[in-house]
């Protein structure tokens, strides 16, 4: 491969896969596997994701300066592979999980304590070839913290809000946060051993289902991997459709999300503003796809049913909606000194952790990370649209908020376009079959972030094993640094201003 | 003393009583209409409450003694606190009792038993907010002293009813002092009913909680009462701004029994007012970082002082 990509050249050291689509993976040895890890913790291309197998490992990595992705396989000789986490302190907790649910060992891991498990699985390693009974584990050992006059606040799982579950572990000093450290996992659904053996229309449902606020956009990042190994060509009339459910979520959460963010700060007059607005997305995209989330609204091949026939109009009038009261409440946002005193400076995340972590999505843009799945590795029909991808410098609580309203702007934009333009003609093609193991890798940019599906399909067109990876997986840690010398009681805003998904994480 | 006397002082004590858990639902359902939620009835605290005494109780196992009679020790103070201020009547049997600093140590003997519960169970944010509590108190307990100095030296008296009935006659006159000491007393009353920007009542993030921290471990008729000592304490600092500020409408003493219904009319359409204002202002900022409270309330009692020093430098003019 001579595509300029020096992650592609790394990789041609190895022995390249066939079907794997569209990107290469390479099979490559364990000082090949160094290397890329050497890549990774030099900063020459960054982790889109690490998965298991039974027996082997996979490294998806993404190489900013060409655009492009790659994935390293990893056999485990002896169920053991070189860690990862060691060197790239990102992949830590993907490395963590692997060894819960496959049972493979990081050798030289810097963290041995599991992390999915919690001991409460009726049986240990449930994606391993054989799978023992359940372990008892030893109590989940939280990082020490010494220090004078330091004291513990536990918090979660359990919240007083209704709200996923998720455990804090402040230290304190005082009102100062000191260390925080998460422990996830509590809404692990093992969406990974049900997709093995899947149908494709099953493991669709399921992938959908991962994290219900972003179904749209795994819905289309599961389709267009399984259309990448099969080489289904989607009609354009299903391509566009499909940009307008994504922008119509996007639309729907971001508006939520602003609300929230400022209810945290006590200031609930925009949060009943924003809900009027988010539940006025909902319907209107009840009106357009028969679901006020589009679940199940893409399928592989193209999208499940076409936009319905009041669906412009109601568009059309949403957007006009939009338009007349979505720029007072940005004036409500930016006028309100007691708002923007707990915003602005609040929960600052480093750049360089950003840069380091791969930290997409509107954190990643906040902290001057210009990445965007839609641009870049880009799928259609963005590269048709005009459009902006907001980003600021600041990386706090205001610029999270601004770079959200932003894109609620620049949805509205595209939404606008999409009508415009909708092309006619089909809205669905047939998946080619061909009898032979596939696989399929896609990125695809969803309202927390990029979304990453690798699966594999067996030659009954059947799914052998399928990974999604949410964008959650590498902006939780962000979390823990940027709630660093803030005060106990900003927590709530800067976490709200994240807002990471628990049930996309836990899986 | 007529017998009407005792009756009114009595039905004083009753209504604020019976007027707590409505102004608290009143308040709540503004709130509701300025978000355009259409929000609970104003009758919901009672519901409230009458569900809360019927539950049981669920006590921790590290709680102590205290912990079950905080609450009680808590509502008799705030109980008597609020019967203290003169509502619509003044020159009742037990004017002379209603003392402003007897008012400040009465709050800040519930104030102090709530922060030790808060502690007794031994949780993180029973900690977390008594320790805030203390310090928003250490704050707003100078202010309001000041604010009753200023008071006090202009009435020459600390008897509520009596600086009532001096705000009422002519030579008060057009004061900044009592300017300062109005925004002094309004500071520290959002303060002290953990109203947004110090405190937020309708939050479920424990983490930024201060008065619900302190009660996150109550349950059942103990939490009614603390429930209803919160709506008491809310009655009283707006009928203490009421009587201090505007105590026009009020019935002096043997006034007949119809100056005292039209007395307490004025007196609910104040409280109705008052909670209008309140909810207004909580719903047009939001709430402050932990360590800005300080500077609020520093506020508040660099507000009296100045009341109280440019009483003295005027009157030495």
């Amino acid at each position: 491969m001579s595509d300029g990509s020096r992650l592609h050249a790394a990789l041609a050291a190895g022995e390249f896969v066939g079907g794997h689509r569209p990107w290469p993976r390479a099979r490559v040895t364990p000082e090949l596997w160094r290397e890329l890890i050497q890549g990774l913790a030099g900063g020459a291309w960054s982790l889109l994701g690490f998965w298991g197998e039974p027996d082997a490992v996979h490294l998806g990595l993404w190489e900013e300066s060409s655009g492009t992705v790659g994935v390293a396989s990893l056999s485990c000789q002896d169920g053991q592979f070189p860690s990862v986490g060691r060197r790239h302190p990102p992949a830590q907790r993907l490395e963590r999980a692997i060894v819960d649910l496959f049972g493979l060992q990081a050798t030289d891991a810097p963290d041995h304590r599991p992390w999915l498990d919690h001991g409460r699985w009726p049986l240990a390693y449930p994606l391993a070839e054989t799978n023992a009974r359940a372990r008892p584990l030893p109590p989940y050992a939280f990082l020490p913290v010494e220090g004078e006059s330091l004291h513990q606040i536990p918090v979660g799982p359990v919240h007083a809000g209704i709200i996923e579950p998720g455990h804090f572990r402040f230290t304190a000093n005082g009102e100062a946060v000191v260390r925080l450290e998460q422990r996830l996992g509590y809404v692990h659904k093992g969406i990974e051993s049900l997709l093995r053996g899947a149908s494709v229309e099953r493991a669709a449902r399921l992938v959908g289902r991962v994290s219900g606020d972003s179904t749209v956009a795994y819905g289309l990042a599961f389709a267009r991997a399984v259309e990448a190994a099969t080489e289904t060509e989607v009609p354009e009339r299903a391509h566009w459709l499909r940009a307008l459910m994504a922008e119509l979520e996007r639309l729907a959460n971001h508006c939520g999300d602003i609300g929230a963010i400022c209810n945290d700060a006590a200031f609930a007059l925009m949060l009943a503003h924003c809900g009027v607005l988010r539940e006025k997305v909902l319907r209107a995209s009840a009106v357009c796809f028969g679901h006020r989330l589009m679940m199940d609204g893409i399928v592989p091949g193209g999208v499940s049913g076409d936009l319905a026939v009041e669906g412009e109009k109601a568009l059309r009038e949403l957007l006009a909606e939009f338009r007349r009261r979505f720029p007072p409440l940005i004036d409500l946002y930016d006028n309100t000194a007691s708002l923007q005193d707990r915003t602005v400076a609040t929960g600052f995340t480093r750049p360089a952790l950003i840069k380091q972590f791969g930290c997409g999505g509107v954190i990643g843009r906040a902290g001057g990370r210009a990445f965007d799945a839609r641009r870049q590795p880009g799928y259609p029909p963005y590269d048709r649209l005009e459009f902006e991808t907001p980003v600021l410098g600041d990386s706090d609580v205001n610029a999270r908020v601004w770079i959200r309203i932003r894109e609620v702007e620049q949805s509205l934009r595209l939404i606008d376009q999409i009508l415009d333009g909708l092309p006619a003609g089909p809205t669905r093609a047939e998946l080619s079959q061909s009898g032979e193991t596939r696989e399929g890798v896609a990125l695809v940019e969803g309202f927390r972030g990029d979304v990453l599906v690798w699966l594999r399909l067996n030659a009954g067109g059947e799914v052998a094993r399928c990974h999604p990876r949410d964008p959650s997986w590498f902006q939780w840690p962000l979390l823990e640094a940027a709630i660093e010398n803030n005060i106990v009681a900003d927590f709530p805003l800067c976490n709200k201003s994240f807002n990471c998904s628990y049930s996309g994480h836990d899986l | 003393m007529a017998l009407i006397d005792y009756l009114v002082q009595g039905g004083q004590m009753l209504l604020v009583l019976m007027l707590a858990p409505l102004l608290t639902g009143w308040v709540r359902w503004v709130k509701a209409r300025l978000l355009r939620r259409r929000g609970p009835s104003p009758l919901q605290p009672y519901r409230d409450l009458v569900k809360l005494s019927r539950k049981e109780v669920v006590l921790a196992d590290s709680a102590s003694w205290l912990f079950r009679v905080a609450p009680y020790l808590i509502f008799a103070a705030l109980w008597v606190a609020a019967s203290l201020v003169p509502t619509f009547a003044g020159g009742l049997p037990f004017s002379w009792t209603a003392d402003l600093i007897a008012i400040v140590a009465l709050l800040g003997t519930a104030r102090f038993f709530l922060a030790l519960a808060g502690l007794d169970v031994g949780t993180s944010f029973g900690g977390i907010g008594s320790s805030r509590e203390m310090m928003i108190a250490s704050l707003a307990e100078p202010a309001m002293l000041m604010m009753v100095f200023t008071l006090s030296l202009l009435a020459g008296t600390t008897e509520l009813s009596a600086v009532a009935r001096f705000m009422l006659t002519a030579d008060v006159g057009l004061r900044v002092s009592l300017a300062l000491a109005l925004l002094a007393l309004v500071i520290v009353a959002i303060a002290e009913n953990a109203r947004i920007p110090v405190d937020n009542p309708a939050t479920h993030l424990e983490l930024t909680m201060v008065h619900e921290a302190m009660v996150l471990e109550y349950s059942g008729r103990h939490l009614a009462l603390i429930e209803l000592s919160s709506s008491l304490k809310l009655v009283l600092y707006l009928s203490l701004v009421a009587c201090i500020f505007a105590p026009w409408g009020m019935a002096s003493a043997g006034a007949g029994s119809a100056a005292y219904g039209y007395a307490a009319v004025i007196y609910v359409a104040k409280l109705a007012l008052g909670g209008v204002l309140l909810a207004l202002f909580e719903s047009s900022i939001a709430k402050m970082r932990v360590f800005r409270v300080d500077q609020f309330l520093g506020a508040a009692l660099m507000l009296g002082l100045l009341g109280a020093l440019l009483l003295f430098v005027s009157r030495s003019l």
